[in-house]
C-alpha cells in the first residue's frame, strides 16, 4: 500500500537552484524508500515538499498533487501544522534546540498544547528507546542537549521527531556528519522503525542507499530516472544513467 | 640568499605594522583615560551625600543635583516605556515576518539614516510635534517621546541583529516540529536573542540619558528645585543641568560642574557595564 | 542495521545452501538406487528434479549478489558470500552428475545387467556422506572438520579404479557388453567427479575460516591410473 502518492509534481524555485520535473512516485508504507542521486537533483526539495517546509522558501512555480493517505497535502486549505506533526523531518546537521535533552523531546508536544506530564514522560522514554539513545541519556535528561556528542545529537533529533508519533519520517542525509559507529546505530534504528513508520531517506552515499533501501528512487537534475525495489535497482538497474551512477561513473 | 633576504624584509614589515597598530590603539585609549581621570579628579571633591540627594541652592552654585538625577531617571524610564516595545516589535517584524523586498530595504535604509540625524533636529521635531502640536507642553512625556524617536533606530537595528544572529536552523527545526511561527519566535528565537537585545536596548537608552539637545526644547527646566509630580511636568535633567551650570551661570564653582559631570558619567558607564555583563554572561552560556 | 541485516541475509543464504545440498545429496543416492532397481520412472523424476536444483542455485546466487551489492560486506562476510556463490555452483554440478546417472538409467532401459551393482552404490553412499558432512562443516565455517573430508576421496577413487578394471575385464572378454559396461563406467566416473567437487566445497570452508586458499591434494590424477 502506498502511503504517499506523488502525482505529476513540478516545482521551480525562484533562484532556479533545484527543481522537480513532473515527478510521479508511490512511496510504500512500512518500508524505507531511498531518494538518491547527485547534488542538485531535487532530493531535498522533494523531502521538503512532503512536510511543506518549502513554504519557508521561495517557490516560484508548483503544480501536481501529493497525496498522503489520499489527502492532497498541497491543498492551501490544509492545516500545515498538523501535517508537520504527521510527517517528521530529520536534517543533515544535527540541530538540537538550545535547551535540555528533555525539553528538546517535549518541544513538539508542548507547542501542540500537550500538558499532561506523564504522557510526555512516556513519550520521552519511548522515543529515546526507539532512537537507541535511552541507555546513554536516561540519567541526564536535564543536561543541555548541546553537551551530547554529534552522533547522540542526531539520534536525539530522530527521537524528537518520534516523540510526536508521526506517520512518516523524512531524513535528509541524517548521517552525513557522523562517524561509522553512530551511522550504524542510526541505520539500525531505521530498520527497526520501518515496521511502524513510513520512512523516506536521502542517503549520504550510494553505499548507504544500497544498505538501507527497500525501495530506491534515482533523481537526476530534477527528474525521476528510475524507481524500483532496492535489490533490483542496485544489482540490475534498467536505465543507463542509474547504472553509471551506482557504478560510480559520475556524481 | 634571496629567500633569507625576503624573509627578513617580511619580518621587518611585520614588526613595523605591529608597532603602528599598537601606537594607534594607544592614541585612542589615552585620551579616553585622560578624560575619565580628569573628571574623576576634579569632580570627586564635590561628591557628598548632600550633593547627590540635595536640592540646588544659591542659583545652583551650591546644594545638590537630586532633581536632575531623578529627572534623568524618569526620562530614561519614559523613553524605555515607548521605545522598547516599539523597537522590539519593529525588529521582530523586519527580521522574522517581512519578506525581503524593496519595501523592507527602504525601511532599513530609513532606520539607518534616522540614526545619523543630529540630535538637535530631533529636539526641534519634538518641540513641533509633541510640545506644540499635541500640546503636551514641555514635559517628561514630550521629552520621553522625543528621546524614544531618537533611540528607536539604535534599538531596532541592534535587536534585529540579535534576532538574525539566532541560527536559521533553529527556526526550521521548530517549524518542522509543528510549531507556528509565533511559537517559534516566542520559545526559541526571543530567548536566544534576549541578551543581545538587552545590550542594544541599554546602549540605546544610555544614549538617551546622556543627550542634551533633544530635551533642550521639550522637557528640561533651567531651574526647578523640586521633583516632578506627573508625566506632564517639566523636570531638570543631568545633561542639560551640566550645560546650564557650565555655560549659563556666571561664577559657578568648578567642582560643582565636574561633580555633575562625574555623576552623569557614572550613570552612563554603569548602564554600559550592565550591558557588557549581560552580553558576556550570555556568550558563556550560549550553546551554539 | 548493517550488521543485523547482513547477518540475517547470510543466515538465509547458508540455510538455502544447506537445503540445496540436501536435495543434491538425495539426487545422487536416488539416481544410483534407480539404476540398481532399474526404475525408469524414478530416474525420470530425478532427471526432472535437476531443474529445481538449477533454479535453487540461481536463487542463492542472486541472494549473494544482492547482499554484496547492498551490504558492502568485508573480510569474513565477503569470503562467506564469495564462497556461497562458488559452493552453489559446485552443488549444481553435482546435481548434474546425478542427472547424468538418471539419464543413463533411462537409456539402458531394460537391457539385462552385466553384473550386480555393489561398488557403485558404495561410491554413491560415500560421496553422499562426504557431501553431507562437507556442507555441515561449510555452514559452521569449521575448517578442522572440512580438512579431514577430502582424505576420504581416496576411498572413492579406489572404488572407481576397481570398477574401472572390472568393467574393462568384462569388455575384453565379451565385446557385446561394451555398451552396457561403458554406461556403468560413466556412472562411476560421475560419482568420482562428484566426490572431487565435495573436496572443492571443503576448500571453500577453509578459505572462509582462515582466508587461505590452499588446494587440498585431490586425487584426480590417481583416479586415472
Amino acid at each position: 500500500m502506498n502511503k504517499i502518492s506523488i502525482e505529476n509534481l513540478t516545482l521551480h524555485y525562484s533562484d532556479d537552484k533545484e527543481s522537480l520535473q513532473n515527478i510521479s512516485l508511490g512511496i510504500p508504507a512500512n518500508a524505507i524508500t531511498v531518494i538518491f542521486g547527485p547534488a542538485g537533483g531535487g532530493k531535498s526539495t522533494l523531502l521538503r515538499v512532503l512536510n511543506r517546509l518549502n513554504d519557508l522558501t521561495d517557490v516560484s512555480f508548483m503544480k501536481g498533487r501529493v497525496l498522503i493517505d489520499n489527502e492532497d497535502i498541497l491543498d492551501p486549505r490544509l492545516d500545515v501544522i498538523t501535517l508537520r506533526r504527521r510527517v517528521g523531518m530529520v536534517f543533515a546537521r544535527p540541530v538540537v534546540l538550545p535547551m535540555s535533552i528533555r525539553q528538546n523531546l517535549t518541544y513538539g508536544l508542548e507547542v501542540a498544547g500537550e500538558k499532561d506530564k506523564s504522557k510526555m514522560d512516556a513519550a520521552i522514554e519511548r522515543s529515546l528507546i526507539q532512537a537507541a539513545l535511552w541507555d546513554e541519556v536516561r540519567d541526564r535528561l536535564n543536561d543541555p542537549a548541546a553537551a551530547l556528542s554529534g552522533g547522540q545529537q542526531q539520534r536525539l533529533c530522530l527521537a524528537r521527531v518520534l516523540a510526536l508519533e508521526p506517520e512518516v519520517i523524512l531524513l535528509d542525509e541524517p548521517t552525513s556528519g557522523l562517524d561509522p559507529i553512530s551511522t550504524g546505530k542510526v541505520e539500525e534504528s531505521l530498520q527497526e522503525l520501518k515496521k511502524t513508520y513510513t520512512i523516506v531517506l536521502v542517503p549520504h552515499s550510494v553505499q548507504q542507499a544500497a544498505r538501507a533501501a527497500d525501495y530506491a528512487a534515482f533523481f537526476l537534475q530534477g527528474e525521476l530516472v528510475e524507481f524500483a525495489q532496492g535489490d533490483k535497482l542496485f544489482t540490475n538497474p534498467t536505465d543507463k544513467r542509474t547504472q553509471d551512477y551506482v557504478e560510480g561513473r559520475f556524481g | 640568499m634571496t629567500v633569507t633576504s625576503t624573509s627578513q624584509t617580511r619580518h621587518t614589515t611585520q614588526r613595523l605594522g605591529f608597532s603602528l597598530l599598537t601606537l594607534m590603539t594607544l592614541l585612542t585609549v589615552v585620551p579616553i583615560a585622560v578624560v575619565v581621570i580628569y573628571i574623576l579628579f576634579l569632580g570627586a571633591p564635590a561628591i557628598s551625600w548632600e550633593f547627590v540627594t540635595g536640592f540646588p541652592r544659591e542659583g545652583m552654585r551650591a546644594g545638590g543635583i537630586w532633581p536632575a538625577i531623578v529627572g534623568t531617571l524618569y526620562l530614561t524610564l519614559g523613553t524605555a516605556t515607548f521605545a522598547v516595545p516599539l523597537g522590539i516589535g519593529a525588529a521582530i517584524y523586519l527580521s522574522e515576518y517581512a519578506a525581503e523586498n524593496r519595501w523592507t530595504r527602504l525601511i532599513r535604509i530609513a532606520i539607518i539614516n534616522l540614526a545619523g540625524i543630529p540630535s538637535v533636529v530631533y529636539g526641534l521635531f519634538g518641540l513641533g510635534l509633541f510640545v506644540l502640536f499635541m500640546n503636551f507642553g514641555t514635559s517628561i512625556l514630550a521629552g520621553s517621546l522625543t528621546l524614544s524617536i531618537m533611540t528607536l533606530p539604535v534599538i531596532i537595528s541592534t535587536t534585529e541583529e540579535a534576532l538574525r544572529a539566532v541560527p536559521q536552523a533553529f527556526r526550521t527545526v521548530s517549524i518542522s516540529l509543528g510549531a507556528t511561527q509565533w511559537q517559534t519566535i516566542r520559545r526559541i528565537v526571543l530567548p536566544q536573542a534576549l541578551p543581545g537585545m538587552l545590550t542594544g536596548i541599554i546602549l540605546g537608552l544610555e544614549r538617551a540619558a546622556g543627550e542634551t539637545a533633544p530635551i533642550l526644547f521639550t522637557v528640561a527646566a533651567f531651574f526647578l528645585p523640586r521633583l516632578p509630580n506627573s508625566p506632564l511636568d517639566a523636570t531638570m535633567a543631568l545633561p542639560y543641568h551640566l550645560f546650564v551650570i557650565s555655560t549659563q551661570v556666571p561664577g559657578m564653582p568648578i567642582k560643582i560642574q565636574y561633580g555633575t559631570a562625574l555623576v552623569l558619567m557614572v550613570f552612563v558607564l554603569s548602564m554600559n557595564f550592565i550591558a557588557t555583563t549581560i552580553r558576556s554572561r550570555a556568550r558563556a552560556r550560549r550553546q551554539w | 542495521m548493517t550488521r543485523e541485516t547482513l547477518d540475517h541475509k547470510l543466515q538465509e543464504l547458508l540455510d538455502d545452501t544447506l537445503a540445496l545440498g540436501t536435495i543434491v545429496e538425495h539426487a545422487i543416492l536416488h539416481s544410483v538406487e534407480a539404476l540398481k532397481a532399474r526404475d525408469i520412472e524414478m530416474a525420470r523424476k530425478i532427471y526432472q528434479k535437476d531443474k529445481d536444483i538449477n533454479h535453487k542455485r540461481f536463487e542463492i546466487e542472486n541472494g549473494a549478489i544482492i547482499a554484496i551489492a547492498t551490504q558492502q560486506p568485508m573480510a569474513m562476510d565477503l569470503r562467506i558470500l564469495a564462497s556461497v556463490l562458488d559452493v552453489a555452483g559446485e552443488l549444481e554440478r553435482i546435481g548434474d552428475y546425478a542427472k547424468g546417472i538418471a539419464l543413463i538409467t533411462i537409456r539402458m532401459g531394460d537391457e539385462p545387467p552385466i553384473k550386480p551393482l555393489i561398488d557403485i552404490p558404495k561410491m554413491a553412499e560415500l560421496t553422499a556422506d562426504m557431501l553431507h558432512r562437507a556442507l555441515s562443516a561449510f555452514v559452521e565455517y569449521d575448517a578442522q572438520k572440512a580438512v579431514a573430508i577430502p582424505e576420504e576421496d581416496d576411498q572413492v577413487d579406489g572404488l572407481y579404479n576397481q570398477v574401472y578394471r572390472e568393467l574393462l575385464t568384462y569388455m575384453i572378454s565379451d565385446p557385446s557388453t561394451i555398451d552396457r559396461a561403458t554406461y556403468l563406467l560413466w556412472v562411476a566416473h560421475n560419482l568420482e567427479r562428484a566426490a572431487d567437487r565435495v573436496t572443492n566445497i571443503c576448500e571453500r570452508t577453509i578459505y572462509i575460516a582462515t582466508g587461505k586458499r590452499d588446494e587440498i591434494d585431490s586425487s584426480d590424477d590417481e583416479a586415472l591410473t
